[in-house]
């Protein structure tokens, strides 16, 4: 009785406080869309979006097609923009959920672990982070996608192993004051191992922050798959994606504004609704 | 007042040696870890031989391409003799220009700083004005305003803005060249573009510092006194407000360093992450090594330059 009250009054708070940050709601309802659109995007495509069609090329949008209307126009195949771009959300959350899901826990469990114990492990991992971060990100990626292949699955793997270190770092310093809060002290006393205090004690108390910093990866990420594949090094075509919509397009710019401008705003407005969400969380979770 | 005159007295000069030693220690450890990973990254698929050679190469081919370029010695060897020539600046010859690698990258150095640096002087012209504004009139339409200025900003990515900026002022205006550098008209969009990312962030950290420094006491004293709007909030608000704000400005300048591999690819703009891209398409491996450590060596030295403008700009770090 009483769990079914207090997620009753979870939803409540959530629904309040969405209600009243405009801009959180915005965000949320975007996101959502953008995961429906994902999902059945087999069902509200209007055509295939491998379906070339040469006598349509490079139509501009609106423009009548065999089996209905190219809203957003044709590409330099003749294939439609619009279904392209519903398809291309289903990589781009692919990629960037599965690789927030290993980058979180990795850097989490590294966090907890070198905030805890401290000491030599805690130095070691800090300077990796250092040696990472000294890195410009997007340049040890290409070069890394670059050696192993470009495909969906050594894309999750690298972003998701260099993605360690936003998590790690913040947790860190939220376990290094934790760690000195009685609560913890109580939990030594009647004799808690460490394993048990690490994961039932702290964590909990940085999953917050750790929930922020998630939907800002995920953001992150997207930018970053929708960077490989506009460079070449990222999923490669015939499957749609983001990125590579807009490297094609951009040969096409100076005659076919809108092969590179729809895309772009795909993108431009899932991340601005990521953002937004991730906002909201902040003020709401912190 | 937390902002003191910037002499470092005598007590502390011992103190701020010790910190900048440590600081130096800490990027020698960095940057070997740097030529470690650059080293590895090549050998992340064991033999690097068939990344280098065509696919029609014969066996004899491969035997004496391995020997030439030492794959057939163990790995720490191999490493080794990587770092000698590390060290020496020799990076090896780049397997498409036969020049060397490290010399095609310093040729481009130049190209790629001038961009960065307009980028960021672009970035800080409209942030600072913009977050000092929205500090000093929170919860206004001006602070509104200057957000969603950031916002978009923040979910705007380059090859897009990019794109954009070019399909207006090239294609549709005939303004501004999209391709190529020569002379200050092409730098524009480029710096621009590459400039908006970072623009975003500094906006928001400029906003919520001065809000911060606002709401201290000594601002109500200064206000107290009867100072100027002007005199209290850019003398002695900002001031203060600086330190956060100069610390993301360094890290901005890594960020600033990858971002430009996408513009210069996007606007032609001959410089180092240019050369990188076009190297890993061509399998130039030499090259590809040599312009990654260049411009993490950069970001690593910008980085320990940003934490001795600390030491100098915030007393209170000195006394640890």
């Amino acid at each position: 009785m009483s769990d079914t009250i207090t997620s009753i009054n979870a939803s409540k708070k959530i629904f309040h406080s969405l209600w009243s940050n405009k801009r959180g709601l915005i965000g949320c309802v975007t996101v959502l869309a953008v995961m429906v659109i994902a999902i059945t995007a087999p069902l509200i495509s209007p055509f295939d979006p491998l379906k070339q069609d040469l006598s349509l090329r490079l139509k501009p949008p609106g423009c009548k097609g065999s089996s209905g209307t190219h809203w957003l126009g044709t590409d330099h195949l003749g294939r439609d923009v619009a279904s392209r771009i519903i398809y291309g959300a289903r990589i781009s959350l692919i990629i960037s959920l599965s690789a927030v899901i290993i980058a979180s826990i990795l850097g989490i469990t590294i966090g907890l672990i070198t905030g805890y114990f401290r000491g030599k492990i805690d130095t070691i991992f800090m300077r990796l982070a250092d040696i990472q971060l000294a890195f410009p990100f997007i340049l040890l990626i290409i070069a890394v996608v670059a050696v192993l292949g470009a495909n969906i699955r050594n894309i999750i793997v690298v972003f998701g192993i260099t993605g360690w270190v936003v998590y790690a770092r913040i947790v860190r310093s939220e376990v290094l004051s934790l760690r000195e809060r009685e609560f913890i002290t109580a939990a030594k006393a009647l004799g808690g191992s460490n394993f048990r205090i690490i994961f039932l004690h702290l964590f909990p108390n940085v999953g917050a922050s750790c929930i922020v910093i998630a939907t800002l990866e995920i953001a992150r990420m997207i930018l970053m798959e929708a960077a490989l594949s506009f460079l070449g090094l990222g999923i490669q075509p015939p499957t749609p994606s983001w990125g590579g919509l807009l490297a094609d397009g951009r040969d096409y710019l100076f005659t076919s504004w809108w092969f590179a401008t729809f895309p772009g705003m795909a993108i431009m407005l899932t991340i601005l609704g990521v953002n937004m969400m991730g906002d909201w969380l902040r003020d709401f979770l912190i | 007042m937390p902002y003191s005159r910037s002499i470092i007295r005598e007590g502390e000069v011992k103190y701020v040696k010790k910190y900048l030693l440590q600081r130096l220690l800490q990027t020698i450890v960095v940057l070997v870890g740097i030529t470690l990973i650059v080293f590895i990254i090549l050998h992340l698929t064991g033999d690097p031989t068939h990344l280098l050679l065509p696919l029609e190469a014969t066996k004899e081919e491969i035997t004496l391409f391995r020997h030439q370029m030492g794959f057939d010695k163990p790995l720490y060897a191999q490493y080794l003799h990587f770092l000698k020539g590390v060290i020496h600046g020799d990076f090896g010859q780049s397997l498409r220009h036969g020049q060397p690698a490290l010399y095609l990258v310093v040729e481009r150095l130049p190209a790629t700083i001038e961009l960065t640096v307009a980028a960021l002087a672009i970035a800080l012209a409209i942030a600072i004005p913009v977050g000092i504004l929205s500090a000093v009139k929170p919860n206004t339409s001006t602070d509104h305003i200057g957000m969603i200025v950031a916002l978009m900003g923040q979910s705007m990515p380059i090859y897009w803005s990019g794109l954009m900026l070019i399909l207006l002022l090239t294609v549709k205006l005939n303004l501004l060249p999209a391709f190529g550098r020569s002379g200050l008209h092409s730098l524009i969009m480029p710096a621009i573009s590459l400039g908006f990312f970072s623009m975003a962030r500094i906006v928001r950290v400029t906003r919520s510092s001065m809000i911060s420094v606002l709401g201290k006491d000594f601002i109500r004293t200064a206000k107290a006194k009867g100072l100027t709007n002007y005199r209290v909030i850019v003398l002695h608000a900002f001031k203060n407000a600086a330190i956060p704000i100069i610390t993301l400005v360094g890290m901005e300048l890594g960020t600033l360093l990858g971002g430009a591999v996408i513009t210069e690819t996007i606007f032609a703009w001959p410089g180092v992450g240019r050369l990188a891209i076009q190297a890993i398409y061509n399998r130039d491996f030499p090259v590809v090594q040599a312009a990654v450590f260049t411009l993490a060596v950069i970001f690593v030295l910008i980085n320990l330059l940003v934490d001795i403008l600390y030491t100098y700009l915030d007393p209170r770090v000195r006394y640890g």
